[in-house]
């Protein structure tokens, strides 16, 4: 899937994964696409609550090379 | 939708029990909800400049796993508070557990509004010079009026 950004959150535990990403979406237009990679298995649930409650779609999530993947998009 | 709000009271000021207000603040202001947390007795302690007298202790608090089980007339020696403390802030590095004061910095960042209780501060005899500036000051009427207000409302 084509993104806009990335946010590495590898070896961050919560409430990092989720506080970060906010960040890391705050400087992206609306429509965009942030791409997030997290090793913390609490951020899969986390995520998706997080997108819920913020209107950020999670487009995908997946893992990859053992890391949890996800793609937000910018509400 | 309307901001939903979080009113937290820290009584606290031990390490363990600093991160539960840091967290669910700091997570609950990147969800958009607007948050305030009412520190109050001990957690006073986390409204302090540094926060590197923030210790934990092994002693009545048996739950607390241990890398080595330790009898009670050890854990009361001198030295051990401060050594579980450095072993339990080794282990949240390694862990990538944020510190206290980088959570703490991300609240602020994050307009989490920070209030003292104005009575247990008057009663530990506490400077406002002790404590970062981003505290206001008040009392239990000030936590009601937002607490009143508010979606979740927890005392850690």
């Amino acid at each position: 899937m084509e993104f806009s950004k990335e946010f590495d959150a590898s070896g961050l535990a919560c409430p990092l994964p989720i506080v970060k990403t906010k960040k890391a979406l705050a400087d992206m237009a609306s429509g965009q696409v942030l791409r997030v990679i997290s090793t913390d298995p609490g951020s899969v649930c986390d995520m998706a609550a997080f997108a819920e409650q913020t209107g950020n779609a999670l487009l995908e999530q997946g893992s990859e090379n053992s890391k949890f993947v996800f793609y937000l998009k910018k509400a | 939708m309307a901001t939903k709000k979080m009113a937290l009271i820290a009584t606290k000021g031990t390490l363990d029990m600093a991160y539960p207000p840091f967290i669910l603040a700091s997570t609950a202001a990147a969800l958009g909800w607007d948050v305030q947390i009412f520190f109050t007795f001990y957690g006073l302690q986390l409204l302090r400049t540094s926060l590197d007298d923030i210790k934990i202790s092994p002693l009545a608090n048996p739950a607390m796993p241990m890398p080595v089980p330790m009898p009670v007339m050890v854990q009361m020696l001198p030295g051990m508070e401060s050594m579980a403390t450095m072993m339990m802030k080794n282990k949240m590095k390694s862990k990538g557990v944020a510190s206290l004061q980088e959570l703490r910095d991300i609240c602020l960042e994050a307009d989490v509004k920070f209030v003292a209780c104005q009575m247990t501060v008057d009663l530990f005899e506490f400077e406002a010079s002790e404590f970062i500036k981003d505290v206001e000051y008040g009392g239990a009427a000030t936590f009601m009026k937002f607490a009143g207000e508010s979606d979740v409302c927890l005392f850690i």
